[in-house]
């Protein structure tokens, strides 16, 4: 089911928690809405549902507008992050209970709701559970059966909050990749909430990412990566160190140094890049350097905070895990991988870094 | 023996203290409910069966009980309804004046029982308030049974509420909309999803209702005209023996209402068990 929003909107009182967004979701994509808390994710995904009522602009499930059809009618899946499943119906009551509520001509028959429970409980790799009831599973457990209950009613488009927030670790990685292989099974046009930047990029096919109730960019895992469109994106998507620097003459200053790199332009602004996309070179004409004061192990690097210049500011790079940090040493350093962004009192913008040292 | 019995109940926990708390709970137990009781079956068991049978199957006395239980049972009943939708409008909706409503749920409590049974007399008398609106109907209600189920009703609302209402404000919205998603109509999450949820909290204010209607006695005295065979509780006629010098007779009625009553409670508590084990609660 193709997705169409048109300039949404919606308040809670004077705040807005949504505001004019448009968004385009494809048949059978699979959608993650990513942003921190208060970033108006949960409310898009309820305004999709029709668990909340938009105070502008419209929904259109393929032709139809659905924003002024109610819940029951949009026949959407949706998942919710804390399970909610019904606790006094057994698994298999649960995973049936949208097809028990329908109107008598369209209800299946008893044993036909019960074979269809059972099949969905083998495709959730539950078999043989059905009799169990709610308190008798994990958390993960839960959540397939979760899962299973919106499926059973056949829905136009899959929805779901958070789905792995409130599992631990290990089982989050398992449901998510299983997720996207159920995903690849079935079909569904899926759209899920996450405040979790590397499952959405892990799971979904496109990423849209959310602040403060506007969409910041939407792109396939790749583009929000690689090319992150505001330093928001590049803030919030992976790891990344920023500092304040001065355009001219095609170059990149850093203070009274020039920094090895060049970009168009003149002005303010805000150079981004990630730890682990930085060469450390030993003396240099153009280049960034300060002093060590801690260093980390990350992973399978070592990862070094760097004070620098007479605004210390603070930054943080990947150097390999074997090599020698001791703090107040002294290191130089270039970015082989970054972006220029207006700062937020610059008056210049210049679109995207050009040209590389 | 008993030690090894004893250790067996006895669960690893980070609070300590299971001797201490199972040994004053029984002696508690024992100091403020157990010896009286005992002490009322003890006097009445000195009457004989022979006796006990005689006061039991008399005709005042089952009138007299039948009518306890009945109008008690009609007042939980009434209480189990509009006590839920009171609960439900307090913990739902908020508007003006909610928490003086709030409030005023707790008033039977507070209220001496007698004034209460007094006002609702003068409210409910042929010549009353309300009284003299219902007499052209052909309605009595004041000294008759149905007088007394009012009064039963209005002293054990707060049973219903307050039992409900923490239960409902907990429970989760979600659960709702994870309904509504799934098409159901809202009757049939009110069936199927919220009332079963709310069923252990609305049982326990049930049983709490019942038993504090089935003892009631001051506010039902001023209310029910107290007429033999007609609207006299049992209660009221274990005074009217005690009166007369007649203490097994009132002991012989007190310990029938006790086993009614525990037993009534027992079913009650073991209804309670069998809906939280369907729920895969407890062992």
């Amino acid at each position: 089911m193709d997705i169409r929003i048109e300039e949404l909107s919606k308040q809670f009182g004077r705040y807005p928690a949504v505001e004019n967004v448009s968004l385009h979701i494809r048949s059978g994509e699979l959608v993650a809405l990513l942003g921190p808390s208060g970033s108006g994710k949960t409310t898009l995904l309820r305004l999709i549902a029709g668990l909340e009522q938009p105070t502008g602009g419209r929904i259109l499930f393929g032709d139809e507008d659905a924003s002024r059809k109610s819940v029951q009618e949009r026949n959407v899946g949706f998942v919710f992050q804390h399970y909610a499943l019904f606790k006094h119906m057994s698994v298999a009551d649960n995973i049936g209970f949208g097809l028990r509520v329908r109107p008598r001509a369209q209800r299946p028959r008893r044993a036909d709701i019960r074979a269809r429970a059972a099949e969905l409980l083998d495709l959730v790799q539950l078999p043989g559970y059905g009799d169990r009831f709610p308190a008798q599973l994990s958390g993960g457990q839960r959540q397939r059966v979760a899962l299973a209950r919106a499926l059973a009613i056949e829905p136009r488009v899959l929805l779901l909050d958070e789905p792995f927030g409130a599992l631990d670790a290990k089982v989050r990685k398992d449901l998510r990749r299983w997720l996207r292989e159920l995903h690849d099974k079935t079909g569904h046009t899926t759209v899920f909430v996450t405040h979790d930047q590397e499952e959405a990029i892990e799971l979904a096919d496109r990423v849209v990412v959310l602040n403060k109730g506007v969409i910041e960019q939407v792109g396939t895992p790749d583009e929000i990566y690689d090319a992150p469109a505001s330093p928001f994106v590049h803030g919030f998507i992976g790891e990344a160190s920023s500092l304040p620097v001065t355009l001219s003459n095609r170059e990149v200053w850093l203070e009274d140094r020039w920094t090895g790199l060049r970009c168009n332009g003149t002005g303010e602004a805000l150079l981004f890049f990630r730890p682990n996309a930085v060469d450390v070179v030993e003396e240099c004409t153009g280049c960034i350097a300060g002093v060590v004061v801690g260093s980390r192990r990350v992973a399978d690097r070592k990862r070094v905070e760097i004070e620098i210049g007479k605004g210390r500011h603070r930054i943080e790079i990947d150097l390999p895990a074997d090599r020698s940090a001791a703090e107040r040493h002294r290191i130089a350093f270039r970015p082989t991988n970054w972006h220029i962004y207006p700062s937020a009192v610059g008056r210049v913008a210049p679109a995207r870094a050009l040209v590389d040292a | 023996m008993s030690d090894a019995i004893f250790m067996r109940f006895r669960q690893p926990s980070v609070l300590p203290g299971f001797g201490l708390t199972l040994g004053f709970t029984l002696a508690y137990l024992s100091g403020i409910v157990l010896i009286p009781l005992a002490a009322l079956i003890l006097k009445s068991a000195g009457l004989g069966w022979a006796d006990i049978w005689r006061i039991a199957t008399d005709a005042r006395t089952l009138a007299a009980l039948r009518l306890s239980f009945g109008a008690s049972f009609i007042a939980a009943s009434i209480n189990a309804v509009f006590g839920l939708l009171l609960a439900w409008v307090l913990v739902r909706y908020s508007f003006p004046g909610r928490r003086l409503v709030d409030a005023m749920i707790d008033l039977p409590f507070a209220l001496p029982t007698a004034v209460a049974g007094i006002a609702l007399t003068a409210l409910y008398a042929p010549n009353g308030w309300i009284g003299q609106l219902l007499a052209p109907l052909g309605l009595k209600v004041a000294y008759t049974p149905i007088g007394i189920v009012i009064a039963l009703t209005f002293i054990s609302l707060p049973f219903i509420v307050r039992t409900v209402e923490p239960v409902l404000r907990d429970l989760d919205r979600e659960i709702e909309e994870a309904a509504a998603t799934l098409g159901a109509s809202r009757g049939q999450t009110l069936l199927r999803v919220l009332l079963p949820s709310l069923m252990p909290a609305i049982l326990t204010g049930y049983a709490l209702a019942l038993a504090r209607s089935i003892g009631e006695y001051g506010s039902v005295i001023f209310i029910a005209g107290n007429i033999p065979y007609v609207s006299e509780i049992a209660p009221l006629l274990i005074v009217i023996r005690l009166e007369e010098f007649n203490y097994a007779g009132a002991t012989a009625i007190a310990a029938l209402m006790l086993a009614i009553s525990f037993t009534m409670l027992l079913v009650i508590n073991l209804i309670q068990t069998w809906n939280r084990r369907r729920f895969g609660h407890g062992s």
